[in-house]
């Protein structure tokens, strides 16, 4: 009956009552779609980095010293090659050079790769790969911010080295991945980049696409004991490190944001209990009636924990709903794109706001709660 | 006789800034099972004060008051309140409704205290008929009732869990002359069932209904 006395008293005064859950409407939206946003910058960059987390990378150890240019040759392949077994294992070449387009210059990373390789590792937009040492292809935001097409010509290289080239084929963005960047390069074939750049059986760096992490620490401690046996040859390193802190780092930003919004879930509890305090004062009378006829201290202490819980029930529920018009609206807005709306994140995310949100309003109605249990009973009878 | 309520040297003062204030000032008094006592006085002469103290919503400052044998001294808030709840009825002048509850929830109310459970066996509907009131009045709240029909569920809630002491404080006083009479009637019959009824009035003529008449002055039994 204590908590029909409630329900009854939040209808009586229905207009507070809205008053009051429209505040934690407000904090429950502002956490949850914060939470929301920063669960799905999680997911998206987690997904971006999904590519690299199963990469191993190996380059030289040592520095290019004159024209002795360091790098990985073909027996050292070969052996990482057989170390690495059934998982997909790449060398290229890699280098910084200054490209022109019109009047445009701008320096960017030229990639030599084997032909036979490319389909594996890329994309293609449009056109198509490269062959011999005819022509390059581009990554597709480099193209973008050029206007570039395949057919058009760029230009690599300074002064006597400039070289005029055709561009092939427009590769698809991979975003940040552990092995080749291609969406700001310029890809090549290993003949071409070797006419160009020399070093021919000296590679920049080898990449081992894992399928399983938890080969990651056999490989590499094969590859180190096998190529580093008497002085360092390789550097051998993975992203599984960085990948973490870069996702406690969002993670982090993503409870900053939380808490930010968290504060209108506390001006929305300061509200919850002024509205409750009003309903203590105005039921003086009421609870000096429920003591005279014996109700026990801790049952009009439930009466008005209960009618806080009610708001915060009500205003959490319709504010976990709102949330995901809220929590979508600002994920398309910086994110411009809608998939990570409906994930098992977003959905905890709302859950834990609206969880939040009671607790909230249920500790908003303690003070309340006690006050009103503690009051005399003939105090309370005599009041009109 | 058999004693139902003892007070023993019952003080109860309020401390003022101008001094001490005794609205009780060594009340001893017995009141026997099944008696029916009414309390008189002026304003401020201490009765209400008195009638708290025997239905245990105060303590008295010093002295004794016993409830069918127990000193409430002894007896903590939760014993208090049920005793409160299952030996002691309260029936108030301005009739003291919950206002959420309709008639027939303010007499369910306090046997879902004492059983932890909704009526199920018609009880509050029985005792609205027995003081009168029936039909699809059970189910108005207390704004929709006339002020004889409130004290009529007000006594019906006093009698929900069949307490041997019934407490009115100016039951008719605000009551046209009628109805007040009807209530005094139940009352009357009440009291010839057994129960023990202390009755606080101004009125020389509800007080004629008692058996016993205190008078109390400035916090002293005459």
């Amino acid at each position: 009956m204590t908590f029909e006395l409630a329900k009854r008293n939040v209808r009586l005064h229905l207009f507070r009552s809205i008053l009051a859950a429209i505040g934690i409407i407000i904090g429950v939206v502002a956490i949850t779609s914060m939470g929301m946003l920063g669960g799905a910058l999680e997911r998206s960059v987690s997904d971006e980095l999904m590519n690299m987390g199963n990469s191993i990378i190996i380059t030289p150890a040592g520095p290019s010293i004159g024209d002795e240019k360091a790098g990985i040759d073909e027996r050292d392949i070969r052996q990482i090659k057989l170390i690495a077994g059934r998982h997909p294992t790449i060398a290229f070449y890699n280098t910084y050079d200054q490209i022109k387009v019109g009047e445009n210059r701008r320096y960017a990373s030229v990639y030599g790769v084997d032909p036979g390789e490319l389909p594996s590792i890329t994309t293609l937009v449009s056109g198509r790969y490269v062959s011999g040492t005819e022509g390059v292809m581009i990554g597709q935001s480099l193209a973008r911010q050029y206007d570039i097409k395949e057919g058009n010509f760029i230009t690599i290289g300074i002064g006597s080295r400039e070289q005029r080239l055709r561009v092939v084929g427009i590769l698809e963005n991979t975003g940040f991945s552990g092995g080749i960047q291609t969406d700001n390069a310029i890809v090549g074939s290993e003949r071409w980049y070797e006419s160009k750049y020399g070093g021919r059986g000296k590679y920049d760096q080898v990449v081992i696409t894992v399928e399983d992490l938890d080969e990651i620490d056999r490989i590499k401690d094969q590859i180190d004991a096998r190529l580093n046996r008497r002085e360092d040859i390789v550097n051998i390193m993975d992203f599984r490190a960085m990948i973490s802190s870069i996702q406690d780092a969002i993670g982090q930003i993503s409870l900053f944001v939380m808490a930010i919004g968290g504060i209108s879930l506390i001006v929305a509890a300061v509200s919850i209990l002024n509205v409750m305090l009003i309903s203590v004062n105005e039921r003086i009378k009421e609870i000096g009636i429920l003591r005279s006829i014996g109700t026990q201290k801790s049952d009009i202490s439930k009466m008005f924990l209960y009618e806080a819980t009610i708001l915060g029930i009500i205003g959490s529920a319709v504010g976990g709903l709102m949330s995901l018009i809220g929590g979508g609206f600002l994920i398309l807005l910086i994110m411009q794109d809608i998939k990570y709306l409906m994930t098992f994140n977003t959905v905890f995310t709302i859950f834990y706001g609206m969880c939040i949100g009671i607790v909230i309003c249920i500790a908003a109605g303690v003070y309340p709660a006690h006050r009103a249990a503690q009051m005399n009973p003939i105090d309370a009878l005599s009041n009109d | 006789m058999e004693i139902c309520i003892r007070l023993e040297e019952v003080r109860r003062i309020y401390p003022m800034e101008a001094g001490d204030v005794y609205a009780l000032n060594g009340v001893t008094l017995d009141i026997g099972v099944g008696e029916f006592v009414a309390i008189m006085g002026s304003s401020g002469s201490g009765k209400t004060t008195l009638l708290n103290q025997i239905g245990c919503l105060d303590q008295p400052t010093s002295g004794d008051l016993f409830i069918e044998g127990r000193n409430t001294r002894e007896l903590s808030d939760f014993e208090l309140t049920n005793l409160r709840r299952d030996a002691i009825g309260f029936i108030f002048q301005k009739f003291n409704l919950i206002p959420l509850l309709t008639a027939f929830e303010n007499v369910e109310y306090p046997l879902i205290l004492k059983t932890g459970a909704r009526d199920t066996t018609g009880k509050p509907a029985d005792l609205l008929k027995l003081v009168g009131l029936d039909g699809g009045h059970i189910h108005h709240t207390p704004n929709q009732l006339s002020g004889g029909q409130q004290q009529r569920v007000a006594i019906a809630r006093a009698l929900a869990n069949n307490p041997r002491i019934l407490l009115c404080d100016e039951p008719t006083g605000n009551l046209d002359s009628k109805t007040g009479q009807q209530i005094m009637d139940i009352l009357t019959d009440l009291n010839g069932q057994g129960k023990t009824i202390v009755m606080v009035t101004h009125s020389d003529e509800i007080a004629s209904f008692a058996d016993r008449i205190i008078t109390i002055r400035d916090g002293v039994i005459q």
